[in-house]
């Protein structure tokens, strides 16, 4: 038998090899591009004052993101809140009760359609149904738009926890006599729950820059976060995005860059716990 | 797995063959010796009786170790056990023609006398087929030839006896001549033996065919009597 | 002899597909009874029936009867969960709850019965001794059970089936994922667990079938091709289809 040629193969092999760590660069290129933007700009505005005071009205010094850091803390925790009994409920649904065929396809469907769905639109679904009739802003409205948006992503990742547990554990709880419903809350997802923690984690850092909704609903507002149900709450996405873009301050620019800081480093440190709980998980088995 | 349990029961077969040949001609070649009084031809008997109990050591060591080494079960299992019996039984129909041709020195020295002299030949010629047949029907699995076997062990048994009593008749007439009769009844002592060889092979090769165990049991003997 | 279960002409579906047909079985009171057969031949389908965990399934049903101490246990009225409780079930894969090595016995006797802690601590430590991990686990008992070895996991698994106080014990595959080693000790636990339970064990090993059993069935394309004691099934086989199967003649 004729031999084929090596020098292709090895040629081919090369090449796709090149692609990858070309991509893989890219990929950690831009992020670590990002992260040293947002030092350079965003350093010199970490002071002590920065993390204490409140945010002041324009032309103002001495102004902070106390206030807006609290706020975004605030509608997020609310929005989990809200988003998470829910989601969770539908993911068990999905995953545990999958005979019920055209349900779970309804609720897969209308929850692909909402993960699709623009941020901006569901800021707007939320000022038409909360913020116009009640009259007013508030951080309530925005964690009602975040969490919309929470849903279908803790929903979607609590299915896919869920189906990691292997099918014998349930029957193995079952054959000792438990219900179907003790069976999922006490075993199946008692043995998921670092993934299902996890899926909540990585929903909240998604969501915890999400600035289009919060223009509709929380706005903004200089001062301390008082009237969460009831009026504007002051918040990071929309403080970064009103300093640094509309604002004609030097001060505020910064101060805008300083917050993108923080946010950045949040959701990084978000991130990384999520990755250390899931770890654990895996180093369990 | 099944291919080498098959291989190596293969080369079994072929081992339990050539030492069941060996001692068919053992057997034949006492005989032989005892109706020709040749002394010389029961020493190469004896000799060659070596060669039969190392053959039996080899087939019992492939035995085991094809039994550790495949642990077969059902009738692979019966096969392989069966095997390990017969072998036994064989090289004790060796041992047996070594005790004929043992007694051809002896017998010789008689060879002049103008005695009554033992005819084995009706004896001998039952003994040898049922020996015979009883290989045939290990090497066929004919369970039919097997029973026949068994039922025809009788007749050899009662050849036997009257042996023994034709032996007691003759001493008590030739004292004399004890010795050789003494050495008669042995020689049909051995080829009683070897019919009973051939009777636990046959027993062996049922258990090999249908897993019943027949010995000690009268009923295929007492069909033959009916 | 005392008859535990009978099943009587029992049939299987998979929606449509027929697995098991007219399946009968009688199984003797303390006794292991062993179930083989090729991959797929229903022998495990058979053992899920009698405790009806097939009914997690919408698309699984069953036909025929399955008596247990004289009661038909397939009848719409029989209460699941009891009938659960009787039966205790081990699987292929060791599967310990995500809890303590304590928490895992403790649960079941929790579900099933009212027990002062004392009481509870006493009947766990029955249970783990019934499975001969006492000694092994004693001085970890609020350890996660996940992290025993693969043997010790199984053995727990029999720890908090038997702390339910059982009378039957299905065993599918219990071995086939655990080391020769474990796999003896399991072995050694089944001579003592069947003195109080009625065992049957579902087992690719022939070999550990014809060690441990004292019935064996042979499954063959979801039908019980032949039922006897163990001795006779290897020794001496009815069924040719037995004959060829347990002595690799298949295919």
């Amino acid at each position: 038998m004729r031999r084929r040629g090596l020098s292709f193969r090895k040629l081919s092999d090369r090449l796709v090899r090149l692609f990858s760590t070309i991509a893989v660069l890219l990929a950690v290129g831009a992020m670590l591009w990002i992260i040293i933007v947002v030092v350079i700009y965003g350093a010199k505005a970490l002071q002590w004052s920065f993390f204490v005071n409140p945010s002041k009205p324009y032309g103002i010094p001495d102004g902070g993101i106390a206030n807006a850091l609290l706020g975004s803390v605030i509608i997020t925790l609310g929005a989990t809140l809200l988003a998470t009994p829910p989601a969770l409920a539908a993911g068990i649904a999905l995953s545990e009760f999958k005979d019920y065929k055209k349900l779970m396809f309804l609720l897969r469907f209308s929850a692909n359609v909402m993960m699709g769905m623009p941020s901006v639109l569901v800021g707007l679904f939320v000022y038409i149904i909360m913020v116009v009739p009640s009259g007013n802003f508030s951080g309530f409205a925005a964690s009602v738009a975040l969490a919309i948006i929470m849903f279908p992503v803790i929903m979607r990742t609590t299915e896919d926890m869920l189906a990691m547990v292997p099918y014998t554990l349930r029957e193995s709880a079952l054959a000792l006599g438990m219900t179907r419903m003790r069976t999922t809350l006490h075993i199946v997802c008692m043995s998921a729950r670092k993934g299902l923690l996890t899926g909540i984690l990585l929903a909240l850092s998604r969501v915890s820059g999400e600035t289009a909704p919060l223009l509709f609903t929380a706005m903004f507002a200089d001062g301390w976060p008082n009237n969460y149900f009831t009026g504007p709450t002051a918040n990071m996405p929309v403080l970064i995005t009103e300093y640094t873009t509309n604002s004609p301050f030097a001060a505020m620019h910064e101060a805008g860059w300083g917050a993108a800081l923080v946010v950045t480093a949040l959701v990084l440190i978000i991130n990384v716990i999520t990755r250390i709980i899931f770890r654990e998980k895996g180093h369990g088995h | 797995m099944k291919a080498h349990f098959i291989q190596a029961h293969t080369i079994l077969k072929e081992m339990i063959a050539e030492i069941a040949a060996k001692a068919e001609q053992a057997v034949q070649s006492a005989v032989d010796a005892v109706d020709k009084n040749n002394v010389a031809a029961a020493t190469r008997v004896i000799a060659n009786d070596a060669k039969i109990d190392e053959a039996e050591i080899k087939i019992e060591e492939e035995c085991l170790k094809i039994l550790a080494l495949h642990q077969p079960v059902a009738s692979d299992l019966r096969q392989v056990i069966t095997i390990l019996k017969v072998n036994n039984e064989i090289e004790r129909v060796g041992d047996l023609a070594v005790n004929i041709a043992e007694r051809v020195a002896d017998m010789a020295l008689y060879q002049e006398r103008k005695i009554e002299k033992f005819d084995f030949r009706d004896m001998v010629n039952k003994a040898k087929a049922m020996l015979k047949q009883a290989l045939d029907a290990m090497t066929y699995h004919d369970v039919a030839i097997a029973m026949e076997v068994i039922r025809s062990d009788d007749e050899v048994d009662i050849i036997h006896r009257n042996n023994y009593g034709k032996t007691r008749d003759m001493i008590l007439r030739y004292p004399d001549e004890a010795q050789y009769y003494m050495d008669c009844l042995t020689v049909s002592r051995c080829l009683e033996r070897i019919a009973d060889s051939a009777t636990n092979i046959c027993e062996d090769v049922i258990y090999q065919e249908n897993g019943h165990i027949v010995r000690h049991q009268h009923s295929v003997k007492s069909d033959a009597s009916q | 002899m005392a008859i535990k279960i009978h099943a009587k002409k029992l049939n299987f579906y998979y929606g449509a597909h027929q697995a098991l047909f007219d399946n009968s079985l009688e199984i003797e009171a303390n006794r292991i009874t062993a179930v083989i057969g090729p991959s797929g031949c229903g022998k495990s389908t058979h053992l899920r029936i009698y405790n009806r965990i097939f009914e997690l399934y919408r698309d699984q049903r069953v036909e025929g009867e399955l008596l247990i101490d004289g009661k038909n246990v397939l009848a719409p009225k029989v209460d699941v969960l009891e009938l659960r409780r009787k039966i205790g079930m081990i699987f292929q894969k060791p599967t310990p709850f995500p809890m303590s090595v304590f928490d895992n016995v403790a649960y079941p006797l929790k579900l099933h019965f009212k027990l002062s802690k004392t009481k509870i601590a006493d009947r766990v430590e029955q249970a783990l001794r019934g499975a001969s991990l006492w000694d092994e686990v004693k001085d970890k008992l609020k350890a996660s059970g996940l992290a025993l070895s693969g043997g010790q996991q199984q053995r727990l698994c029999i720890a908090r089936a038997i702390a339910a106080e059982p009378e039957i014990l299905l065993m599918d595959e219990p071995t086939s994922a655990i080391d020769p080693v474990a796999t003896l000790k399991i072995e050694e636990l089944m001579l003592e667990l069947k003195k109080k339970f009625t065992v049957m064990i579902v087992t690719h090993n022939m070999q550990q079938a014809a060690r441990i059993s004292d019935y064996t069935a042979f499954f063959f394309q979801g039908y019980i091709i032949e039922f006897g004691e163990t001795e006779q099934i290897f020794t001496n086989p009815q069924k040719t289809k037995t004959e060829e199967y347990i002595t690799g003649r298949f295919g």
